[in-house]
């Protein structure tokens, strides 16, 4: 069976993909994880996964640019310039 | 050589000849992930014998390497056990069953010792062992239905304990071990 | 080449990353999963010289850094199988095929050690030249592979000082053990200067082309000069190549054109030792069979 080795470095961060082990169980995947990604104590932690158990996803749908909910749907640099000029307040600015 | 040394020396010499034994498997084992895993084994075996070698040669006013290396075959007070080659996995596995047991009894005593510098290597050293442990306790498990491995059991069973003979499989190791040492005497390596 | 090959090639030359899933053309993926199962077949194979030595290392600490040293050889073949398997390649058919003579490995490990100077001459230099290969693959358009070379270089970083102390140390010692770094020198120094391949242009080479590797072949042969002639050279050791000088002006070393016939020789599988490294391979293999038909049994 094939296991994906998630790794921590440091507490805090996060767990990054490391690599995969081949292991005839769970017990023998944990001694082989721990062997080949922390015998010198590079790592803080690990996260031992069969293979099956990890779903790739890799397509995403946005055929109608939803923009409203990221920061390009926000260019304000027009409407400010405008807001700015009613109050009287452009002209000390533009100084 | 004082009781203590000596003591330590025997410990020393299981872990030592035990270690370069399980050393033989790195690059060879029956699988590329158990092959990384047992180098562990056997390079903790020789830290074990290398630490509790620096705590013998401080009393014998020698080096750890001198002590390792430099004695005669007939000189090594490690049980036979370990002495044997053993290139046949179910044999070595069974061998590292039987010395993990033997060994967890013996670390318990020494844990408790009134001598606070080997309690607290052994401490240290059974942390360690901790993990040898479970190691072949899951290969024992793997291994139960496996006629080779309850004959190889069976076979080296009555070795753990037996402390006196010395067997020309360790004269042979012990030239291996020391020729390049040899070659030159006395130089550093 | 199709139109979809073709966007393909402007993807990674740009520097595009390519991920398992992702689609390759044909060719793309035969290359690349030879060129890494070659490099796979060479770390294991890279063990067998330095396991004599584990055995007859003079000291406890050359013992466990030799031992670490090949453990770490023995895991990068490990981590390096494994992307030639998600490829599609199973294990045990490129065991197969390493075996049988089938597949190749690298040119050095096809030599015999000698003598522990051996040992120190190839942590030292035949690491350092693998290392210079190793760190251009970090840019190897295929990514799998790409992202385990960050973890092989890292760990590599140690055999080349472990190789380093173990020369300085022999070099500090007696006038016997000074030689045994000398003539160890002597033999490996034309395995090594062929280790980098023939000199093809990176253009000519379709492993550049495709942007497997990000450097050529002599430029990679340039760069181990660059960095190591001098570190021999400074420890009073001779280079067995008379021609072998930098220019100062370009800055490029002259050398003796290296034995190609001796490399395509040894590579395809002629080497003084490649029979019996081989054989012993095939024989661990099949007195273990019955371990890895226990571990698959559920």
């Amino acid at each position: 069976m094939i296991y994906e080795v998630f790794r921590q470095e440091r507490k805090g961060q996060a767990f990054q993909h490391a690599g995969s082990i081949e292991a005839p169980d769970e017990r023998f995947a944990e001694w082989y994880a721990r062997e080949q990604y922390g015998r010198r104590g590079e790592s803080t932690a690990l996260w031992v996964v069969p293979r099956e158990a990890v779903h790739p996803i890799e397509d995403f749908v946005d055929e109608l640019n939803r923009n409203y909910h990221r920061v390009d749907g926000y260019p304000l640099k027009e409407k400010l310039k405008e807001a700015r000029e009613r109050a009287g307040t452009a002209s000390r600015r533009n100084r | 050589m004082s009781e203590r040394a000596q003591l330590l020396v025997a410990i020393a010499d299981d872990e030592l000849i035990l270690g370069w034994r399980d050393s033989e498997w790195t690059g060879i084992a029956p699988f590329l992930e158990e092959d990384v895993a047992f180098s562990s084994i056997a390079q903790n075996e020789i830290g074990h014998a290398r630490a509790l070698y620096e705590l013998a040669a401080r009393d014998l006013e020698t080096t750890a390497d001198e002590l390792a290396f430099d004695r005669r075959p007939e000189d090594y007070r490690c049980s036979e056990l370990v002495q044997l080659r053993l290139p046949e996995w179910e044999r070595t596995i069974a061998r590292h069953v039987l010395y993990e047991e033997a060994d967890a009894a013996r670390l318990r005593e020494l844990m408790a010792s009134d001598d606070v510098e080997l309690a607290g290597l052994a401490a240290k050293i059974d942390r360690e062992e901790a993990y040898h442990r479970m190691h072949a306790q899951m290969w024992a498990d793997r291994l139960r239905d496996e006629p080779r491995f309850a004959a190889a059991l069976d076979e080296l069973r009555p070795l753990v304990d037996l402390r006196d003979g010395h067997t020309p499989e360790l004269t042979e190791l012990w030239e291996q071990m020391t020729e390049v040492r040899r070659s030159v005497p006395g130089a550093t390596w | 080449m199709t139109q979809r090959e073709d966007e393909f090639l402007g993807y990674v030359q740009s520097g595009g990353q390519v991920e398992v899933d992702d689609w390759m053309p044909d060719e793309y993926r035969a290359r690349l999963r030879k060129f890494i199962e070659m490099h796979a077949n060479s770390e294991l194979m890279g063990v067998l010289p330095e396991r004599e030595w584990i055995l007859r290392a003079p000291t406890l600490q050359r013992k466990l850094a030799l031992t670490a040293k090949v453990q770490d050889e023995v895991g990068h073949a490990q981590l390096i199988y494994r992307v030639v398997e998600d490829l599609g390649k199973p294990r045990e058919q490129c065991l197969d095929d390493l075996i049988s003579g089938k597949s190749k490995f690298h040119n050095v490990f096809h030599y015999p050690t000698k003598t522990w100077g051996d040992v120190g001459v190839i942590a030292w230099l035949v690491d350092a030249a693998a290392i210079i290969s190793q760190k251009a693959l970090l840019k190897c358009s295929y990514a799998p592979y790409a992202r385990i070379m960050k973890k092989i270089c890292w760990e590599e970083s140690f055999h080349i000082l472990h190789g380093r102390d173990v020369v300085l140390t022999l070099m500090l010692g007696t006038d016997e053990q000074r030689e045994l770094v000398q003539e160890a020198l002597n033999r490996w120094w034309g395995p090594l200067m062929q280790f980098h391949g023939n000199p093809i242009g990176p253009e000519d080479d379709p492993m550049y082309v495709w942007r497997i590797k990000s450097q050529g072949n002599d430029e990679a042969r340039q760069q181990f000069l660059d960095g190591y002639v001098p570190q021999i050279w400074e420890l009073g050791l001779t280079v067995p190549d008379p021609e072998l000088r930098k220019d100062e002006e370009t800055g490029r070393w002259h050398y003796a054109e290296p034995d190609w016939d001796e490399l395509m020789h040894v590579v395809t599988g002629h080497g003084p030792k490649t029979a019996d490294r081989l054989d012993l391979r095939r024989n661990a293999r099949e007195n273990s069979a019955w371990v890895r038909s226990v571990l698959l049994a559920a």
